[in-house]
């Protein structure tokens, strides 16, 4: 089944195949471009679209018209040339546009004139007491599987934290006769004060409507406790139990799944690796790139489009890497951009897409007790560091997160920091008295996805490949 | 933990879980077949051998580890099964040879 890349050399690389990454490559191969799509997914989607061509779920409205919307940008995508590889992992990506590629276990390697990023986002951490026990996921991978398997909760299932996702998975878990005992709504009361100023955009934004009534529709089959302002999991080896402080009152709730959601933050490995510069971004919490108005970075010829350019939501997305193809197109073959839609008129797309976007920000912007944690609380999943363990490391002369992987192997595990950078950043940074600009991240480098020494002994060397290595 | 909708009309995909015969679904995830067939499928960590499950189902995490047709450390969460499949709950760090 796994198909290494046709060519050495194309025109345009896309990695990964959401919302940006579909009508990204579709535009660069409409435009006569020869085009690459290479994505890690079993089929096109990414997390907004998953599961578009093979779902189970046929009933429609359970998904919602925003869903099918992706059947779309695929049917486009398949109509041009591009050539797409799905369960493609791109490892490596550097300043020279050389790209690593594992298919079925074999690598490959591919040359792009431009590469356009399109490696979406990843749902923020949540590190809550007892947040690694089994029975406790994320708000995506229920979704996930909902939409690519048709599963639903069926235990006793708590859904906790905010943002608009945690609302529209309920309503799909409750349209497909799934169960939720309760659902614990994180936002911050004074949030609503601080994201008044920004309603007006909000309210004339197509999320207004559609967001009102699938909290309603929500609202009236599950009991919704606001104000939460403390949450933990606890059991011996499984969930057991959920508790949490909302008004002053702590409650405890038995549990067999425990769903945590408190909004995406870009997916920067694949970007910070190949040394493209970031930005700590004050208002969605997260590390940035640094882009122009095309979508460009700062390393030649790489272009971030979709959530891994700023949280903007799969509209602006989709414009987005419609924005970062044409520009590929004027670059590349200026004649052909004629073809495309202008950019004036791609912008103006973008600005509506975008609207209300600050009021999501600032509404949602999670409370800084489940951002940053304390005591016994594991910061890091894969090497199960402690929050109190990265403090006693700062208090021994730890400076940043690049000096803790010495102290402690944060983010030194398989998942890379996905799960602990934003963390450590926030927490050194608490520690410190410093900003979390100041502190950092960590300095991530290829390969960005785990391959095997096999895999990498298998690939073709030259002579003078051997010769740097071999002694004698 | 999770239960199958109605109207998911795929057809069914025999796996074996540590020898266990487990019908899955074509289209499926092994992660998502694991969750969805009521074994216990917590592996155990490398480092302090505490239970874990998948957490995030879209690749990222890393806790969905498990050894897939003799391969260890494959996440299962990016891997459909297929007919005869052979999976091994992970305990502990990927063993040599495997």
């Amino acid at each position: 089944m796994s198909v290494a890349p046709k060519r050495e050399n194309y025109d345009v690389v896309v990695i990964g195949a959401g919302p940006a990454g579909l009508a990204a490559a579709a535009t660069s191969a409409e435009a006569g471009l020869s085009t690459l799509l290479l994505d890690e997914n079993i089929g096109p989607g990414g997390q907004v679209f998953r599961a578009i061509s093979s779902t189970p779920v046929t009933e429609r409205n359970q998904l919602g018209a925003d869903y099918w919307v992706g059947a779309d940008l695929v049917q486009s995508l398949r109509a041009s040339n591009a050539e797409v590889i799905q369960r493609a992992t791109v490892w490596s990506l550097d300043r020279n546009l050389d790209i690593a590629v594992s298919i079925g276990g074999a690598s490959a390697f591919v040359k792009a004139k431009r590469v356009i990023l399109a490696t979406g986002a990843l749902e923020r951490p949540f590190p809550i007491p007892g947040w690694t026990l089994p029975g406790v996921m994320t708000a995506g991978a229920a979704q996930t599987m909902l939409k690519s398997s048709g599963l639903v909760p069926d235990g006793r299932t708590v859904i906790a934290g905010q943002g608009p996702l945690l609302w529209l998975l309920a309503a799909q878990i409750l349209r497909l006769g799934g169960r939720i005992d309760r659902i614990l709504d994180t936002t911050q009361r004074g949030n609503y004060f601080a994201a008044l100023p920004h309603a007006f955009a909000f309210l004339t934004s197509p999320y207004f409507a559609k967001g009102l009534s699938m909290m309603r529709e929500v609202k009236a089959k599950v009991q919704v406790v606001s104000g939460v302002t403390e949450l933990a999991a606890s059991g011996d080896g499984q969930l057991a139990s959920v508790s949490y402080v909302a008004g002053s009152k702590r409650e405890t709730i038995p549990a067999d799944l425990l769903l945590l959601h408190q909004g995406v933050v870009p997916n920067v490995n694949l970007a910070m690796s190949a040394g493209i510069e970031h930005r700590w971004d004050d208002l969605q919490l997260c590390w940035s790139p640094v882009l122009d108005a095309s979508g460009n970075s700062s390393v030649a010829g790489i272009a971030i489009a979709g959530d891994g350019a700023g949280i903007g939501g799969a509209n602006a997305a989709v414009v987005r890497g419609r924005i970062a193809a044409r520009a590929a197109v004027e670059a590349l073959a200026p004649a052909a951009a004629a073809k495309l839609p202008a950019m004036a008129t791609l912008r103006s797309d973008l600005a509506k897409a975008e609207r209300g976007r600050v009021f999501l920000d600032t509404l949602f912007r999670p409370a800084p007790q489940f951002r940053i944690p304390s005591g016994d609380t594991i910061v890091c999943r894969c090497e199960e560091v402690t929050a109190k363990g990265v403090l006693d490391s700062v208090a021994i002369g730890a400076t940043g997160p690049n000096q803790l992987k010495a102290y402690r192997r944060t983010g030194m595990g398989p998942c890379q920091g996905r799960l602990c950078g934003l963390t450590v950043t926030e927490l050194m940074a608490q520690a410190r008295g410093k900003t979390p600009q100041e502190i950092g991240y960590y300095r991530l480098r290829a390969p960005v996805k785990p391959i095997t020494l096999a895999e990498l002994a298998a690939v073709p060397k030259s002579e003078a490949d051997v010769k740097a290595v071999v002694r004698g | 933990m999770f239960k199958r909708s109605e109207q998911d009309k795929r057809p069914q995909v025999q796996i074996f879980v540590d020898g266990v015969a487990v019908a899955a679904r074509q289209g499926d995830t092994v992660s998502a077949a694991l969750l969805a067939s009521g074994v216990d499928a917590r592996r155990s960590t490398a480092v302090s051998g505490a239970p874990r499950l998948p957490y995030c189902m879209m690749g990222v995490c890393f806790d969905c580890l498990v050894t897939i047709d003799g391969v260890g450390n494959r996440q299962g969460c990016l891997v459909p099964v297929a007919e005869g499949m052979r999976i091994e709950i992970q305990k502990g760090k990927r063993e040599i040879g495997k």
